[in-house]
Parts: C-alpha cells; sequence; structure tokens
C-alpha cells in the first residue's frame, strides 16, 4: 500500500481528506505528551491558565523518549493512548488537529475527533528505534520538572504512522 | 563459604540492562513466524515496522522500546554465598542506576502518591530466592507498563473449576485488547496465595516464547489458550488479524482448599530479558 506525506501542524482539510487504515509519512512539527503533560495542560485550560503551545492544528504525540548522553532521541515510540482518553476531548476541542499514539480510544474521543474534523493517528507500539530515527530535531518546550514527562518538540521526517480514527469517526480497531 | 562483593553484583546488573537494546532470540523467531502467516493488511504493516525495528535497534545499539520498563531483578541467590560491601538489593538498584544512565534507557520510576519521578530508574523490584550452593544468578527484565497495565487477579471458589480458569484467562486479554502492544505473551499463575500466583505468573515470562510447560496438562492448556487467545481477533497493535498471542505459558502452585487464584501477566510484543551466573 502506498504512503499519503502530510504535514504538521495540520490543515483540517487535508485531514478531512485521510481514511482509517491509512498509511501515512508525516513530516513538520509535533509536540510530545503524556499523563502528567496532560494532566497540567487540562487544568490550565479549565481554570484558565496558560499552555505553553498554541494548540491550533498541533498534533500531540504520546511518547516519553529514551535521549542519548548528548540528549538526542534514541528511542520514541507511542505509549498507550487510552490513559490520555479523559484528556483528550479536551486538547481536541481547544484545536489540535491530531493526537499520535497506540491502541484504541473510548467513544468520548471518537465524538470529540468527529466533532472537530480531527484524527487519530497510530505509531506501532515497539517500534521506538525507527521513529527515533525519523526525528531530525528535538528541543525542550515545557514541564521540564516532570523529567522523561516533560514536553519537547520534535521535528520529524517521513514519520510513518496509520489513520487509526478519520474525520467521519471510522476506525482500523 | 563464598564472598560476592556489592560492587560485583552492581557490574553485573548494570551489563545486564543492555537487554532493553535486543530481542531475545526467541520473541524474534515467534515474530517472524506471525509475520509469515499474517492475512491482515494492517497487522501486517505493524508486524513488518517491528521486524525492521528490531534490525535497526540490534544494529545502533538503540533502546528497541522507549518503555524501558521498571526494572524487575530474579535473584537466586545460593546459600553459601556472603554478600559484603552492602546490601544485595542496594547493589541491584546501583547497576539498574548505572546502566540506565550510561546507555540512555528512560527514568519511568516514580513516587505513586507524589508522582515525583526518581531520575534513575530506582528501585528495581528485586525477587530473592535462596537456592543450594555459592553461586547467584541474576536474571534481569526490564517490563513495560502498557502490558503492565493490563494484568489481572481473580480470586475464583473451586466451584469455579478449570472452565473458570480459561474464562478468566480469555477475558483478561480480551480487556487488555490493543492496549499492550499486541502480539503478546500471556504468563498465567494458576494456585497459590494471590501474590504467589501473580509471582507465578510473571515468572513465566521469563521462559522462552512458545516453549511448552513440562507438565503435560498444562502444556495442553497452554496449546487450547493460545488458540482460543487467537480466535479472538485482536491482532497485532490491536488492528485485527491472526496473531494476537506469540506465547501462553501457564504454571501452578498448590493452594487453598476454598480458592482457585488465577493471575495473569501480560508482556508486549518487545521480551527483554539479560541473564547471567556470578
Amino acid at each position: 500500500m502506498q504512503y499519503k506525506r502530510i504535514s504538521a501542524p495540520f490543515d483540517k482539510a487535508e485531514l478531512a481528506g485521510l481514511s482509517a487504515g491509512d498509511r501515512v509519512l508525516l513530516n513538520g512539527i509535533i509536540y510530545t505528551a503524556r499523563d502528567a503533560g496532560h494532566k497540567r495542560m487540562y487544568d490550565a485550560i479549565n481554570s484558565g491558565g496558560a499552555l505553553p503551545i498554541s494548540l491550533e492544528g498541533q498534533g500531540i504525540y504520546y511518547v516519553g523518549a529514551c535521549f542519548d548522553l548528548s540528549g538526542k532521541p534514541i528511542s520514541a515510540g507511542p505509549t498507550t493512548a487510552m490513559r490520555m482518553d479523559k484528556y483528550a476531548p479536551t486538547l481536541y476541542d481547544n484545536g489540535i488537529g491530531a493526537s499520535i499514539g497506540k491502541g484504541d480510544r473510548s467513544k468520548e474521543v471518537y465524538d470529540a475527533i468527529v466533532r472537530n474534523g480531527a484524527v487519530y493517528l497510530c505509531a506501532i507500539g515497539g517500534a521506538g528505534a525507527v521513529y527515533a530515527h525519523a526525528i531530525k530535531r528535538s528541543s525542550l518546550v515545557a514541564f521540564e520538572e516532570l523529567g522523561t514527562e516533560a514536553m519537547y518538540k520534535f521535528e520529524v521526517q517521513d514519520f510513518p504512522l496509520i489513520v487509526a480514527i478519520d474525520s467521519k469517526g471510522n476506525s482500523v480497531f | 563459604m563464598r564472598e560476592i562483593t556489592f560492587g560485583q553484583i552492581a557490574d553485573e546488573v548494570a551489563k545486564l540492562t543492555k537487554a532493553c537494546s535486543s530481542l531475545t532470540p526467541s520473541c524474534k523467531r515467534a515474530m517472524g513466524c506471525a509475520l509469515e502467516r499474517e492475512r491482515n493488511a494492517n497487522a501486517v504493516f505493524a508486524l513488518e515496522m517491528l521486524a525492521e525495528n528490531a534490525r535497526v535497534a540490534e544494529a545502533n545499539g538503540l533502546p528497541v522500546c522507549q518503555d524501558t520498563g521498571m526494572s524487575v531483578v530474579f535473584v537466586k541467590l545460593g546459600q553459601d554465598v556472603h554478600i559484603t560491601g552492602g546490601l544485595l538489593t542496594d547493589a541491584v538498584d546501583e547497576g539498574v542506576r548505572r546502566g540506565y544512565r550510561d546507555n540512555g534507557y528512560r527514568a519511568s520510576v516514580l513516587d505513586p502518591v507524589t508522582r515525583i519521578n526518581t531520575r534513575d530508574n530506582t528501585p528495581a523490584v528485586t525477587h530473592v530466592t535462596l537456592v543450594e550452593g555459592d553461586k547467584m544468578e541474576l536474571t534481569f527484565l526490564p517490563k513495560g507498563f502498557g502490558s503492565e497495565n493490563m494484568s489481572r487477579l481473580y480470586m475464583l471458589t473451586p466451584s469455579a473449576g478449570m472452565e473458570g480458569v480459561k474464562s478468566c484467562i480469555l477475558e483478561a486479554v480480551r480487556l487488555a485488547g490493543s492496549n499492550p502492544c499486541p502480539p503478546m505473551v500471556i504468563g498465567v499463575g494458576i494456585g497459590g496465595t494471590a501474590e504467589k500466583a501473580m509471582l507465578l505468573a510473571k515468572e513465566q515470562l521469563l521462559r522462552e516464547v512458545g516453549a511448552p510447560s513440562e507438565d503435560s496438562t498444562l502444556a495442553e492448556l497452554e496449546r487450547e489458550m493460545l488458540s482460543k487467545i487467537n480466535a479472538l481477533g485482536i491482532g497485532a497493535q490491536g488492528f485485527g488479524g491472526d496473531t494476537t498471542a506469540i506465547g501462553v505459558h501457564i504454571a501452578k502452585y498448590p493452594t487453598h482448599i476454598s480458592a482457585l487464584p488465577v493471575a495473569i501477566n501480560v508482556q508486549c510484543n518487545a521480551v527483554r530479558l539479560a541473564h547471567t551466573v556470578i
């Protein structure tokens, strides 16, 4: 099957053209957040606090990477998306174009994806080395005190993913 | 009496942590077989990427998965060994601390109440068994938590019987679904007390993937459960398909007349293990 090339930050018109099961190669900028980072953003949104980035059109990658001693990512596959299901609808409603993780999502997340014309992309869990190779640059953005759960900005090149839930709510699961 | 020093133990554990950068041979074989027989296109995509990942990780000495786990260390300690220079568990932690730092493995361990990360992946979970002799056997299992979170304990009562045991195993896998990075290895402990059953289940993850139990009844149960689990159709990454599990490993231990504990410990597709003897 052919890969489609897509770029991040996302354009929702482009996301509307993706169907569940499509293989995509992602190029551009994405931001990382796991459990603790999501809680911080969720609490900030609900209390009117400041977010570290503008969420509009962004891709949020559920990952806590391994870095070598020079700070280069050396393994960076996805973590289980279900743990972010409590927070994800709020992030979709505040503009993100895609979340990137592994595993199926709750009904609330499906609804938020359809409501916002967004998508959920799956990376392959256990393929950390392949994904690290596709990260060309990495920098710390926020929540440094969370250690491995801090928010990083990744510049990715031909990052291989599968469209797991499309903007109409169709899914590979 | 033979002396083994704190430093020797820490050095050996630090070396064992390198297990995070390769899959075990039996895991690679089982994943290769899964790819050969897979008919679902999305699952093939996942299995091909995992095969490519194993090659990239090994060729470059990179962690197979960014979840380099909580370190579970099994120690078989000869009772004629005298450990000098400090506590065994501290020596294991020192090895984990060094190994994770030097190899860039992720520090994933934190206080469960404050959620403050210890920053060096310690403490490990160390299980010690006393055995005969004057040697120390160390087995290192970096346990990822996408799969660990899907583990379950059922305290059945005797009337549930073996049909109840089978239902529990199937239910645990069905509820795990796409979350634990299938294809998975399912460790099962039947019997004992609550914690004995859980530990027995975890110990089954140390077996070669797919190697049958030496007990013929359990080996037959393993075959039956593997076939039923694969018929669930969860498939690689939950994308559907032919292989949901690459191994079901079952062990038993005597239990109380009132009880039938069944513990299920789930292992993801990246089986990483290392073993040494001092």
